[in-house]
């Protein structure tokens, strides 16, 4: 099972209600994956700056406080906004590092969850529509954005399990389906230097794609490449800072419908997640075909 | 002519008002507004009525029917018409996977393209798809006829026992134990036949048709043939 939602702006006016409109898909999906949800959003961004998404285990941190301490430990100010149990810190791209060894001394129940210039990313156990009220999904604005909601196969009904999968900067990953050859890639990955955070098999997919990226493909043919070195069934949609991708692997079980209207490009694991967007009696609806990147990219 | 708002009626009291129907019952029109995708509309329906939706369906759509007509103006979710009996079902726009799968008679007829695996092991039922339909279509069909009018996907047929087959368009691959084979008059009588009832007139001309079937190998098990299986 599991229900994938994603929503691609296209019509720049639209980008106040992109919130609203992606928290009414994924709450269609609820039946799908009532273990855990997650999402991410592609909001404002300020150049020079990078956006740190952190997770808390304590519903009880004082991210504001943690700001602070944060601040004097660089020197430069951090812009916090507080999303439940999940903050976004905004500091100066040249101090990421140094933030990220400030947090990691001060509080070890925070979590980077994801960095980004555009991107945050939030992600909880329990139903997906009682997931996105409490970070206030319905009130966020960007250009897309992408959720999830899952029934564990894979791993353990966990806050890490959940996706999107993040591995790089404005980067993630949801999935639907499994993959077979998860544990043999993950070795050949961990060779190649790169480290994992859980037993997930779609946190694999994620640090593939990131690999491939950095051995200089673009998002799409990293997608194609993935045809060949993946085994076993899925569905991925992909997130960047500036585009949105769909790839289903050549058999196909797992489903995937597609919506483009002159507003938007929408995904959904089932009609229902876009039956309840603006103007879709009109869009044009098609299933994504086997083995097939489709992609779409801001300019 | 009763109309059902799925907005406002749930689709359980839907469902269960249309399985109430008797041969008798003086409704035998029924239209179903505002579908939204969801699943099991119209499904195990028995009774010689006509239902009409006016939007995409989900899952499932009609499964199970017996002797009633549906209409979709819409496209259909996967599972479109699974297990028919008898009826006719009509779908004016797409249909995900696995339409038709497992029917065991009656007419389904879609418009525009059926996705991968349709007609998969039917028994029985006859498909006519206007546009064309995605891989592993009728896997293990045993009964009953496909009809493409325009191109089919990869491994067409694959492990076919006696259903026919019949392409207008270009056949990607072969499935294992799929063969071409000739077109007869017979064969282009059943042909025209069920054209004209899924309401496809004489502008197409059943001789563009190639038919494909099985070549019979794969029935019983034979060593020689462990790669196919």
């Amino acid at each position: 099972m599991c229900g994938i939602v994603g929503l691609f702006l296209k019509n720049k006016s639209l980008e106040p209600q992109l919130g609203q409109m992606l928290a009414g898909m994924l709450g269609t999906m609820c039946e799908r994956g009532p273990d855990s949800a997650g999402f991410a959003v592609y909001g404002s961004g300020e150049s020079g700056h990078v956006k740190l998404t952190l997770r808390s285990a304590s519903a009880k941190t004082n991210f504001a406080a943690l700001a602070g301490m944060v601040e004097d430990a660089i020197g430069a100010p951090v812009l916090v906004e507080t999303h439940a149990t999940h903050a976004v810190f905004t500091v100066p791209a040249e101090l990421e590092t140094a933030a990220r060894e400030a947090l990691a001394a001060e509080d070890k129940t925070v979590k980077v969850v994801s960095a980004g210039n555009r991107m945050e990313i939030y992600k909880e156990v329990g139903r997906p529509d009682k997931v996105a009220q409490r970070f206030d999904l319905a009130h966020m604005k960007g250009s897309h954005g992408i959720g999830h909601t899952r029934m564990a196969t894979e791993s353990a009904v966990t806050v890490d399990g959940a996706h999107p999968f993040s591995t790089g900067r404005d980067q993630c990953l949801v999935h639907n389906g499994s993959l077979s050859n998860h544990n043999a890639l993950r070795r050949k990955l961990v060779r190649k230097g790169m480290s994992f955070e859980t037993e997930n098999d779609t946190e694999v997919a994620a640090h593939y794609l990131t690999w491939r990226m950095e051995e200089g493909e673009t998002l799409g043919q990293a997608l194609e490449s993935s045809i060949e070195d993946l085994d076993g069934f899925y569905t991925f949609v992909v997130g960047t800072e500036s585009g949105f991708g769909v790839l289903r692997d050549p058999i196909a079980c797992k489903h995937a419908v597609l919506a483009e209207t002159d507003d938007y490009v929408a995904f959904g694991t089932e009609y229902r997640a876009l039956a309840v967007l603006p103007g879709i009696e009109k869009a044009k609806v098609w299933e994504a075909e086997p083995a097939t990147v489709y992609f779409w990219e801001r300019h | 002519m009763p109309t059902i708002d799925l907005d406002v009626t749930s689709l359980r009291d839907l469902n269960q008002m249309l399985h109430d129907l008797g041969d008798g019952a003086n409704d035998t029109d029924f239209h179903v507004v505002n579908p939204r995708g969801k699943h099991a509309i119209a499904a195990g329906v028995d009774a010689p009525i006509t239902i009409e939706v006016d939007g995409n369906v989900g899952y499932y759509c009609g499964g199970m029917n017996k002797r009633a007509n549906i209409i979709v103006n819409g496209s259909a979710g996967v599972g479109l018409a699974e297990n028919m009996m008898s009826g006719r079902i009509h779908v004016k726009g797409d249909a995900s996977s696995s339409a038709g799968a497992t029917g065991c008679g009656g007419l389904l007829v879609i418009d525009g393209n059926a996705s991968g695996r349709c007609g998969i092991s039917a028994r029985g039922i006859d498909i006519v798809v206007k546009g064309g339909v995605g891989h592993m279509s009728a896997f293990m069909a045993q009964a009953g006829s496909l009809i493409v009018l325009g191109d089919a996907g990869d491994a067409l047929g694959d492990s076919i026992y006696e259903a026919r087959l019949f392409v207008r368009g270009s056949v990607k691959s072969l499935g294992s134990d799929c063969i071409e084979k000739s077109l007869s008059d017979l064969h282009k009588q059943t042909l025209r036949k069920l054209l004209d009832e899924a309401g496809v007139g004489g502008e197409v001309d059943v001789s563009e048709f190639k038919r494909y079937g099985s070549a019979r190998k794969l029935y019983h098990f034979h060593m020689d043939n462990l790669e196919a299986y």
